[in-house]
């Protein structure tokens, strides 16, 4: 056995005890719903274990790096020192902000919760408490974990997380923005928060999930965001990603659109160590319609990965997507967009584009679309570009005055910006373009 | 202002180094407009990118003085801080950079080189406003993105509108008339004689004899496979149109006396 197998091994048995502890508190509940799944989950989990690079699906990213650290649960919410105006400071403005700590909502730090005729916005845990029977006929109901160990394990641990429902024809103006921090201020933690999105027919809403750390410790993230759209609803979903370099991040978004329903998702990652970001989004019916936008901006030994599907099971739908990567120093992206077009999915329009910039010569970018498309009458396309920052444009620019740094941030700007402009709540979408001039001019 | 001495440069070819410029002489004083014509090829082009420093160039030989300042081993946006702009014979379209903020970035750039603090929101709006008019600019196209849907028309008035904006000392407009009609000529023209005093200097690159009858020079040079092999007055303009650019190459000998 190789070094880090043994290392593997060890975080892996660590799980398996916490695990049995949880089985062990369940004191005759086993038998329930939930409980079943979870420990079919771990089970799962436990003769999958955690991906290694033979797997196709993670051929470019090596996750021994994150086993090597003895990552702690909590089971619920722990002390912690971070104070309202700290985690204020985050917040957006005219949305429902709710704080998640290590995976498990901190009332106090939160905004109210919605709670009403329309719609519900808190936390999962409490939803499972008041109504059990709704959230059992959704949870785990389409984020598949016989085929995916993190997910299982997510599966398994599952405590706590957001849950957002939205009842049939409410239209909800007012966004939910949803921080999940790691404290990583005095330990070494391991995180799973596990989030559940319900939009009943002709309902819609605006959310954004934004996850980034406070402290320097190493930190795991290891995220499943479950999303049902029923017919005629109508979400816009983000997923902001801002960690240092001590964290890893693996987050699943699985979404489920049954017919006419219409999904939007902008994931952003500015960093952290190894990322893995997982968009999955299937069609069950017909005229259903899904975008999904990205940026990656990488700088350092950073590792971003994402991994997208669009699952066309059924006839006239439409899917776009458009990821973009700006990749410095030694940092490496990678983007695997599946197309999968079902037999009989006639109809499909179904388009994929992926553009990075590489700013340095170490740099790399493994980009592969990977379109499967089993129908005839299907419109596809997909294109995928590397290179660096245009020379003509570069000089156009200095020849006016502008020096070669502020030349490159309008030119980065500029790239990004078609990604950035996807995001419709407004407060979100200005803290983007202010964070990516941060990062840029840094 | 600009002396240019025994200028000798290559551009860098996939086949290696291709010599372009092959001795050439200028010198441009405060308050002067000099034409440059020439056939297709001749080097005018290229000229003009060896003195905004565009990269693949690489000079061989002689100097170039500006304001007794060595030019050639400045930036591009050094030179252009120095006061040096060029209206580009093709220019660039930028998707995602609106015109607003390209320019209002140079100008604060070029303001922030000499130690000045930023120019208000205020001022630099009037500012576009006041030049816009120059050039006879819809405003409207200033939140457009840099040239992007621009027609030849337009792009070319923008540089000129650019140029007004920066107030260089001494400007090179590479053809800056082709591709106009002539409504848009005069339009471009008459904003280079506002602009014109006694303290800029002009280097008009044209391949005819048009737009110096709007653009009066004081001094016109024949450029001939990378050198000045004639200069004179504006009426050598109006004898080359009459003769055509193969009078030069039968005439190379005798024009050189
Ligand atoms: N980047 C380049 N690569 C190869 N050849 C070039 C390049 N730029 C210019 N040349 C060549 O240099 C010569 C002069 O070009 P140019 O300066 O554009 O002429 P003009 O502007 O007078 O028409 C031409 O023969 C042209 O083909
Ligand atoms: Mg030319």
């Amino acid at each position: 056995m190789t070094k880090t197998e043994i290392e593997n091994t060890d975080l892996k048995l660590k799980l398996v005890s916490d695990f049995q502890k949880f089985e062990k508190s369940l004191n005759g509940k086993a038998n329930s719903i939930l409980n079943k799944i979870k420990i079919d989950a771990f089970d799962c989990f436990n003769r999958l274990g955690f991906p290694v690079k033979k797997l196709e699906e993670w051929k470019y990213t090596n996750i021994n790096p994150v086993l090597k650290h003895d990552f702690k649960q909590s089971t619920q919410l722990a002390k912690h020192t971070l104070t309202k105006d700290f985690v204020g400071k985050y917040f957006l403005k005219d949305a429902v902000n709710l704080v998640f700590i290590n995976g498990f909502f901190d009332e106090s730090l939160s905004d109210k919760i919605t709670d009403n005729d329309s719609c519900y916005s808190g936390s999962l845990a409490e939803a499972t408490t008041k109504f059990g029977d709704f959230v059992e006929q959704h949870f785990s109901k389409y984020a598949d974990f016989k085929s995916n160990s993190m997910t299982a394990l997510n599966t398994a641990f599952s405590k706590d997380g957001a849950f957002i429902y939205l009842k049939k024809n409410s239209v909800n103006n007012i966004p939910v923005h949803i921080l999940y921090i790691s404290d990583a201020v005095n330990n070494v933690m391991l995180s799973q928060p596990r989030n559940l999105i319900v939009l009943e027919e002709g309902s819609s809403i605006k959310i954004s999930e934004d996850y980034f750390t406070v402290g320097s410790n190493y930190n795991f993230t290891n995220a499943v965001t479950e999303i049902y759209c029923a017919q005629n609803s109508n979400l816009e979903h983000y997923k902001i990603q801002n960690d240092g370099d001590n964290s890893f991040h693996i987050g699943t978004t699985q979404v489920h659109q049954e017919r006419d329903s219409k999904f939007s998702d902008t994931t952003v990652s500015w960093g952290g160590s190894i990322i893995r970001n997982n968009l999955n989004s299937v069609f069950n019916g017909t005229n259903t319609e899904c975008h999904f936008y990205g940026l990656y901006l990488l700088d350092g030994k950073q590792h971003v990965d994402n991994h997208t599907l669009a699952d066309h099971k059924m006839p006239n739908c439409f899917s776009n997507e458009l990821y973009k990567g700006i990749i410095d120093g030694s940092a490496t992206g990678v983007f695997n967009g599946k197309i999968m077009v079902h037999p009989d999915a006639q109809k499909t329009n179904a388009y994929q584009s992926n553009n990075n910039i590489l700013l340095s010569d170490d740099a790399t970018i493994y980009s592969k679309p990977q379109l499967e498309i089993f129908a005839d009458d299907v419109k596809c396309s997909h294109g995928a570009t590397s290179g660096q920052l245009s020379k003509e444009e570069m000089f156009y620019l200095r020849s006016r005055g502008i020096s070669e740094n502020d030349a490159r941030i309008l030119l980065l700007n500029a790239f990004a910006s078609d990604v950035i402009d996807s995001v419709k709540i407004d407060a979100l979408r200005i803290k983007l373009y202010h964070t990516l001039q941060l990062k840029l001019k840094s | 202002m600009l002396e240019i001495k025994n200028l000798k440069a290559k551009v860098e070819t996939d086949e290696g180094g291709k010599e372009i410029l092959k001795g050439l002489n200028l010198q441009i004083k405060a308050g002067e407009v000099h034409a440059i014509m020439g056939p297709n090829g001749s080097g005018k082009s290229t000229l003009a990118s060896v003195l905004t420093g565009r990269e693949g160039y690489e000079v061989e030989e002689g100097e170039v003085l500006f304001e007794g300042k060595n030019l050639l081993e400045l930036a591009p946006e050094e030179r252009a801080r120095e006061g040096i702009f060029l209206a580009f014979q093709y220019p660039v379209e930028i998707p995602g950079v609106s015109n607003t903020n390209f320019l209002k970035t140079a100008v604060n750039d070029i303001r922030k080189s000499k130690g000045e603090d930023p120019m208000s929101s205020v001022d630099f709006l009037k500012m576009i406003k006041e030049k816009a008019k120059l050039v006879d600019i819809d405003p409207q196209m200033l939140g457009r993105y840099v040239n992007v849907g621009f027609s030849g028309g337009e792009k070319k008035r923008n540089e000129i509108f650019q140029l007004a904006m920066l107030n260089p000392k001494l400007s090179i407009l590479d053809e800056t008339d082709s591709g106009l009609d002539i409504d848009a000529l005069k339009i471009v023209a008459d904003g280079v004689n506002k602009i014109r005093s006694k303290d800029n200097a002009f280097i008009v690159i044209t391949h005819y004899q048009r737009l110096l009858n709007y653009i009066v020079p004081d001094f016109v040079h024949v450029m001939y496979e990378g050198k000045i092999v004639k200069s004179g007055d504006k009426s050598l303009a109006l004898h080359l149109e009459e003769y055509g650019y193969d009078w030069v190459a039968e005439h190379l000998e005798e024009i050189a006396k």
